[in-house]
């Protein structure tokens, strides 16, 4: 049987990659495909945490689902900015997204 | 012990996948790389006996995320290119903060296994496995669905959430739309 600790020391792992790709990254795109890293560890934590100790009531997996709908909602928020932005400046790395700087 | 070895290759999979979307220099690559991720993390998800995640996981994550980051890498040129630098000018203070924040969270989790041990004796770090009867969880589906539509549950949540998507799917249509003076 696998310890719960073992999940949380992957979903730490999963969003740490996920952190260094956020912080690392030039693309905006990449940028956001570590936010859904992230995200997915915060998932496996959940998940994990509801089975191991409240199996009986729904609660994590409820949060599971609305954190799915958020990151969902916020794919498309962010693919349309990034795509309106490089309809602009024809680019999408975000060092050069200074608009708001001057 | 087989659930320990299935446990072990979906979690090296997922890591490992989730490390070369943040890595590799080519974004079409690192794309499709997350999209295994999220089919690992969907494997964790059924070993954690939530199906009905992991087929949502399926489906939202593979089925539509990745399409529309597939669709936006595609779009935008410039991305395909290989030759330029995926990092940006600090990959090493991301790096250095990554892996303090991976330090911290093990460090919290290796002092709660010293003082708050659930099962004493039992080398088992955090908690065991709670023995959970099957019908519960053959029921945890319909208990989760009822627990949306229930008053006492989340349904106040479920519908914050459904307005939430559709001020998501209106917002990206406006903000992506072409405007008059852009031609």
């Amino acid at each position: 049987m696998i310890p719960l600790s073992w999940y949380l020391f992957v979903a730490a792992a999963l969003f740490s990659i996920g952190l260094f790709g956020v912080l690392a990254r030039r693309n905006a795109v990449a940028i956001l495909m570590g936010v859904e890293l992230m995200l997915n560890a915060v998932n496996i934590n959940l998940v994990a945490f509801w089975r191991y100790r409240t199996p009986n009531q729904p609660i994590g997996m409820a949060w599971a689902v609305f954190v799915l709908t958020v990151a969902a909602a916020e794919a498309a928020v962010g693919l349309a900015l990034i795509i309106s932005i490089y309809r602009n400046r024809d680019s999408v790395v975000a060092e050069e997204m200074d608009m708001l700087k001057n | 012990m087989t659930e320990t070895i299935i446990f072990i290759i979906v979690s090296v999979f997922t890591l490992a996948t989730g490390w070369i979307v943040v890595t590799n220099r080519n974004l079409f690559h690192a794309a499709l790389a997350l999209m295994a991720s999220f089919l690992g993390v969907a494997g964790l998800y059924v070993l954690l006996d939530a199906g009905f995640l992991a087929a949502a996981q399926l489906l939202v994550y593979i089925g539509a995320i990745s399409i529309l980051i597939i669709f936006a890498i595609m779009l935008t040129r410039r991305m395909m290119q290989t030759n330029e630098s995926a990092f940006n000018a600090q990959p090493g203070l991301s790096a250095i903060t990554a892996v303090s924040v991976f330090a911290i969270i093990a460090y919290i989790l290796w002092r709660m296994r010293q003082f708050w041990p659930i099962e004493p004796a039992a080398g088992v770090p955090l908690a065991s496995r709670t023995v959970v009867p099957d019908s519960l969880l053959m029921d945890s589906v319909a208990a989760l669905g009822r627990s949306f539509v229930s008053p006492d549950a989340f349904v106040l949540p479920f519908e914050v959430a459904s307005i939430l998507l559709l001020a998501a799917l209106i917002g990206s249509i406006w903000v992506a739309w072409p405007k008059a003076e852009d031609k």
